[in-house]
């Protein structure tokens, strides 16, 4: 007991930056269930019990910011896991290191540029007039596309955008999963006349089940983020239909429309789904793969 | 050990021109970014220049690195990076060290653990967190960028599982003996041991910190303290050049494209600097902090 008083010092300074610059913002969460008007704080403002909530439903704008919120982050999840598998499985057929090395180095490189970086890129890159990619489209005699003003095309921008930055960085933890696969089972299969096809179908592919399993559930729980960062730095008017998600619905209606309590049930209403869906994504990668953050 | 069939060998030879097309794809925007920041505004505004500069010119570098506002905000994005890992690090590496202890050891540890752990999980959302800091007195104060983001969770784990397993236990036990305090089990033994994974989560939230811009762009209302990160989404995705404070003409003159363009890569360019440094650890930093067998 004597020994213990130092680490609790130690943690204090991290205990005490939560409770301030996290715990305290919770009790700000009233304002849902009030008409918050800033002049009359907290206590005077009138109590509306759960309507900011309801309204989110009323208001076909809200459940539209909804379902766009759905829409584009199952594709995500769906691409972002997809793709980084079938980037891990082939890079795992590079024999020559330095080569394999290098690409990894290429790849990885776009996760750590944010959005307002790739934003500024993508704005040039997506241009409608003389854009690069739209000259590259202009090669096999299309029309020019508007990426971004465009809300059918902006999903897919998103989409694409999104996986291209971050596949590198997301195959990283299915590769050292490749990494750590016994090399006696492909012996033992080699011995039976397996193909590499069959050894990557037979021994490869299952062995990556587990982690496959922990990225899916995990992913699970950011469902209703579909990427403020990403999205707040591409979208305009024009896309708000379609391209306009959660949290950027509650940065417009709150810090810019002063819908302060609306905005904030509409926070709260996704962070207990999130919360939940989080929780229970945990307990099923701790079930089914046997998988702990602590 | 493999297969050396034909087939085999035409897929490898596919395989591997297939992931060096996609590997150059990563970078290649980037490329073009740069190529159009050294070209003469003519080409550039005509769409003409794709990977290699036109007329080859620094006029677009010269403008920017000699504009007052886009240095400033280079200032306050490098001081605000600075300030920030060193509290966020200090902060994160001394809890790690008390969490990474056993329950036995650590009395109340696993308190701390779920009080953290739900910080990760829920929070109160943008207003009240925003009226908090209003409250606090911190709008247009480094301190409304640097403090509320300290406490990053994850890097936590990551550096409470390296300290797990990186440091081996009889060392501890027996500075413990010699009648050696925590602070200095901490300082002496934990710290030079984990250089690398203290370089890698340090690296990280560098990176975090240069990339912030949202809280500059709610927190300060003087965009003069903006860091380079509020200041790009400023002008380049928001297109208000009102902050560039510079004649329109001359704009017009050097083309608003090639300045955009050096202003993208020099916003960038820190990060491709550090990232050499970030890439030689990170990948055992994330398998062995995220993953426990």
């Amino acid at each position: 007991m004597k020994r213990n008083w130092p680490l609790h010092v130690l943690v204090l300074p991290a205990i005490l930056f939560a409770l301030v610059f996290n715990y305290i913002p919770l009790a700000g969460i009233i304002m849902a269930f009030q008409n918050f008007k800033p002049w009359e704080g907290f206590l005077g403002s009138e109590w509306v019990g759960f309507d900011q909530f309801i309204r989110i439903f009323e208001f076909q704008e809200g459940r539209q910011v909804i379902w766009n919120t759905l829409v584009i982050s199952t594709f995500k999840i769906i691409f972002q896991l997809i793709v980084p598998i079938v980037f891990a499985l082939l890079l795992n057929e590079v024999r020559i290191i330095a080569y394999k090395r290098s690409i990894q180095t290429l790849v990885y490189l776009p996760h750590f540029l944010s959005w307002v970086i790739l934003g500024g890129i993508l704005l040039d890159l997506l241009s409608v007039d003389g854009g690069l990619i739209n000259q590259f489209i202009g090669i096999f005699g299309m029309n020019p596309i508007f990426f971004l003003g465009d809300s059918d095309w902006f999903r897919v921008t998103v989409i694409v955008s999104d996986v291209w930055k971050d596949f590198g960085f997301s195959a990283i933890i299915f590769l050292a999963a490749l990494a750590g696969i016994n090399p006696s089972l492909y012996e033992a299969a080699i011995v039976d006349g397996a193909n590499r096809l069959q050894q990557v179908l037979h021994i490869t592919l299952p062995s990556l089940l587990p982690i496959t399993i922990v990225v899916a559930t995990l992913a699970l729980g950011n469902i209703l983020n579909a990427g403020f960062d990403q999205i707040f730095n591409l979208y305009n008017p024009l896309v708000y239909d379609k391209g306009d998600i959660i949290d950027t619905y509650v940065y417009r209606q709150g810090l810019l429309g002063g819908n302060f309590s609306y905005a904030t049930a509409v926070g709260v209403f996704k962070s207990v789904i999130a919360f939940i869906l989080i929780v229970t994504g945990y307990r099923l990668a701790y079930k089914y793969a046997n998988y702990r953050i602590f | 050990m493999h297969h050396r069939s034909r087939s085999y060998k035409l897929f490898s030879l596919c395989n591997n021109i297939f992931l060096l097309v996609l590997g150059i794809l990563c970078i290649l925007p980037l490329i073009h970014i740069l190529a159009v920041s050294f070209s003469a505004s003519a080409p550039a505004n005509a769409n003409l220049v794709r990977f290699f500069p036109i007329d080859f010119t620094f006029a677009a570098w010269e403008q920017t690195l000699g504009n007052e506002n886009f240095l400033r905000a280079l200032w306050n994005g490098v001081f605000r990076t600075v300030l920030g890992t060193l509290i966020s690090l200090t902060v994160v590496t001394l809890a790690a060290y008390a969490l990474s202890k056993e329950d036995h050891e650590f009395r109340g540890r696993k308190w701390y653990v779920y009080t953290l752990i739900f910080i990760m999980l829920f929070n109160g959302g943008l207003i009240p967190t925003y009226i908090l800091i209003q409250n606090l007195g911190m709008i247009n104060t480094i301190w409304a960028l640097v403090l509320p983001g300290a406490v990053n969770v994850f890097n936590m784990i990551l550096l409470l599982n390296f300290f797990r397993t990186g440091v081996p236990k009889s060392l501890e036990e027996a500075a413990l003996i010699d009648g050696a305090g925590h602070f200095k089990i901490l300082f002496r033994i934990y710290l030079p041991i984990s250089l690398p994974a203290l370089a890698t989560v340090g690296l990280f939230t560098m990176v975090g910190q240069w990339n912030s811009w949202f809280d500059g762009l709610i927190y300060l209302t003087d965009s003069s303290k903006y860091p380079l990160s509020t200041f790009l989404q400023t002008i380049i995705v928001q297109n208000d050049y009102s902050q560039m404070n510079v004649n329109p003409d001359e704009v017009r003159a050097l083309s608003e494209r090639t300045v955009r363009s050096a202003q993208i890569f020099i916003g960038a360019l820190p990060i491709i600097l550090v990232y050499p440094f970030l890439q030689k650890y990170f990948v055992k930093g994330i398998v062995l902090g995220s993953v426990k067998e």
